[in-house]
């Protein structure tokens, strides 16, 4: 198998389970003929025609609303947000419709809503978000956010499948920036599983998304200059976060540094310091230590973005702190 | 339990000839059906009135949401759907009428206004809001406008699938005014998506009159902007309700697209019981329950044009108060929901959340934790030391 990138991983993913289910269809703006701001469903209106592919009007709450009412009826929609920053449109028809539907009217609500989410793209406010501690605490949604190709593919596959309503958010500085070769046949990889994606002893790195390729950099990093061995966790899931996963590593290394992209005041760190607090407090050898952006609105300029966002040497700095602890 | 139809003809409406006006209103229907749309009015009104009596004893959970005036509106514009082909709605908070048509029954609604734990929703959401897909209704939510873009995907399915079935939102004067309304609309006519939208225009949102939501002349003017035909109706005349309904249904069943209809009704009681209408105009509610009752006018009409003797509705009067007896029985001796229940069935998997620890003891932040074998052994003067070196 040939490799691709993770924006050909989630291609991939679109056509094998439209494919697969016929009740799997896809809508957003300018999905079809032009194939999507990024070409993530290039080809697609051309292989499943106008009634899969559905180019809709610059409506995101009708978008979410629509595919809440065609998944009532059994089908699998697949919404796209041009660029994430815009789910925030479709924010009341999420929270208070599509997570409510289940527990207060048993109507089920199999869908899909993604898009390019991130920085590091010099994108600005408004085309550079990451929106999942908006929606971490609505029960009844689920929130995937994958950093490899594998993940990017399986887990999309996973949240086509899944039974609820998965935003899906995919790192657009990651689209075109990695590839890999995956195997054959039906690849799919199970929501609510963290992954390890680095091994070490003395101090773990949890992250996700576009940071989980710096925190493996400032482990490399680390080992190297200061002889540390680093663990780094790939939460890829959210919304259920991976409990075990976190204790598990929280036993192992004792020294535990939370790293995402998104800001810091209400961010999915502070959560999960929470959980560690609750679940492995025993545990810990220093304080849960975060590195994220900071708690300004991203800003266009290079210069102004870089310093804003988490970059390798914040978290090298961090590992080296707890390790000193 | 008989709670459905007055004379088993249901299965047929909304299937008869096309409407057509020359022959006066409702010239499609048959006596049967005129019949039934006069028990789903009396029967509309008739379990508001017990709620009332439930609600003074505090048997009802909650607010209690009248429709008194606009029953009309509600049970002709329902009765113009075919559910034998699986046509759906989804109603609105004063359009109790329309899910009874559509198959809710009073002893559902007693007991989710009783909040009972076998409710529709196990206690989980209130009053009429609920919803039963396999009969043709979908629950609102609180808020306003949300259901047009739902609606919409529900009825793109019907297109996608090429199904031959149709769908109905109800809004109200307020809803019209927010931004989902607009989304949803706007989305159903560019889709060509087999959708009726009815706008209940009963006068008020809340407190507020219609010419403070917009500035509008009608609300049917509104459909031009979307490119779909709009068409107003008195919404206090059942007959005329269900033709202009049952055009739109017509037009959408034959993939004419949506269509938006105003339906001029009053709404005689306040936002819900508690509200003193302290904000209408002396004398309005008055004169609309004198002069234009839908149940007077129906009553009246069904007596005269249509030779109905007025023993025959006193018989259907009658049995609509003896089920709404039987159902209000039943539902007091429903249950209250488990507590434990309210941890079940956010999501298909996990179907159940954990309990939180101060609730069940167990999982605790403290208690029965493992700690690691090298704690307690931290000696304050040896760190001192260790430190200090």
């Amino acid at each position: 198998m040939p490799e691709i990138t993770y924006l050909e991983g989630i291609r991939q993913a679109l056509f094998e389970e439209m494919e697969r289910d016929e009740n799997v269809f896809c809508l957003g703006e300018d999905i079809g003929k032009y194939g999507g701001a990024f070409k993530v469903t290039e080809g697609l209106l051309e292989k499943f025609g106008e009634d899969r592919v559905i180019d809709t009007p610059v409506s995101e709450a009708a978008i979410v609303g629509a595919a809440a009412g065609a998944s009532h009826m059994g089908m699998r929609p697949v919404c796209e947000m041009q660029f994430i920053d815009f789910i925030s449109c479709g924010y009341d028809m999420l929270t208070n419709y599509v997570a409510t539907a289940r527990y207060r009217a048993m109507l089920p609500c199999p869908m899909v809503v993604r898009g390019p989410s991130g920085g590091y793209v010099r994108g600005g406010p408004f085309h550079s978000q990451n929106p999942e501690a908006a929606f971490l605490h609505t029960p009844g949604l689920k929130i995937v956010y994958p950093a490899t190709v594998s993940d990017a593919k399986g887990l999309l596959k996973s949240a086509i499948r899944d039974d609820d309503c998965v935003l899906f958010f995919e790192h657009k500085y990651l689209y075109r920036r990695v590839k890999e070769e995956l195997p054959e046949g039906d690849h799919v990889v199970p929501i609510g599983k963290a992954r390890t994606a680095r091994e070490g002893s003395d101090v773990s790195v949890i992250s996700y998304a576009a940071t989980l390729w710096k925190a493996l950099e400032a482990a490399e990093q680390c080992e190297r200059e200061d002889g540390l061995s680093v663990e780094v966790i790939d939460l890829r899931t959210l919304l259920p976060l991976d409990d075990d996963a976190i204790v598990a590593t929280v036993k192992k290394t004792n020294r535990i540094l939370l790293v995402h992209e998104d800001t810091r005041t209400g961010g999915i760190a502070g959560e999960i310091t929470a959980r560690i607090n609750e679940l492995a407090f025993e545990w810990l050898d220093a304080p849960v230590l975060r590195v994220t952006a900071a708690d300004v609105p991203l800003p266009y300029a290079p210069s102004l973005e870089d310093y804003v966002l988490p970059q390798t040497p914040d978290i090298v700095r961090g590992i080296r702190r707890l390790a000193a602890y | 339990m008989a709670t459905r139809a007055a004379t088993g003809a249901r299965a047929g409406r909304g299937s008869s000839r096309p409407a057509r006006e020359e022959a006066g209103p409702g010239s499609t229907l048959t006596r049967e059906q005129k019949l039934e749309l006069y028990y789903y009015m009396r029967l509309t009104r008739s379990l508001e009135e017990r709620l009332v009596n439930l609600y003074r004893q505090t048997k009802v959970v909650g607010g209690l949401f009248r429709s008194l005036g606009q029953e009309a509106d509600a049970v002709g514009s329902a009765y113009a759907l075919d559910r034998a082909r699986g046509d759906v709605l989804s109603p609105l908070i004063r359009n109790l009428g329309s899910m009874l048509v559509q198959g809710a029954t009073p002893l559902e609604i007693l007991r989710q206004y009783m909040a009972k734990g076998d409710s529709p929703t196990r206690g989980r959401e209130l009053n009429i809001h609920f919803g039963s897909p396999d009969r043709g209704f979908i629950g609102q939510i609180s808020h306003l406008g949300d259901m047009v873009p739902v609606m919409a995907g529900v009825t793109l399915s019907f297109r996608i699938r090429q199904q031959d079935r149709v769908g109905l939102v109800y809004v109200g004067d307020g809803a019209t005014s927010t931004g989902a309304f607009h989304e949803g609309i706007n989305f159903a006519a560019v889709q060509r998506c087999p959708l009726v939208v009815i706008v209940e225009n009963n006068g008020y949102a809340y407190s507020t009159p219609v010419h403070r939501q917009t500035a509008a002349a009608e609300l049917k003017d509104k459909a031009a902007g979307y490119g779909i035909p709009g068409e107003r109706a008195d919404g206090n005349d059942v007959l005329a309700v269900y033709d202009v309904t049952r055009r739109a249904v017509d037009r959408a069943r034959r993939g004419e697209g949506a269509s938006l209809i105003e339906l001029v009704t009053y709404r005689r009681k306040g936002h819900a019981e508690h509200d003193n209408q302290s904000y209408v105009p002396e004398g309005e509610i008055e004169r609309w329950a004198r002069e234009n009752d839908p149940l007077t006018r129906y009553v009246e009409r069904l007596t005269g044009a249509e030779r109905v003797p007025a023993a025959e509705l006193k018989e259907i009067d009658a049995r609509v108060l003896r089920e709404i007896d039987l159902a209000t029985d039943e539902a007091e001796r429903s249950p209250v929901p488990q507590s434990e229940d309210a941890l079940v069935g956010i999501y298909a998997d996990p179907a159940t959340i954990e309990p939180l620890w101060f609730r069940e003891g167990i999982r605790s932040a403290v208690e029965g934790h493992e700690r690691p074998a090298s704690w307690g052994t931290h000696d304050p003067d040896t760190a001192a030391a260790t430190e200090d070196a």
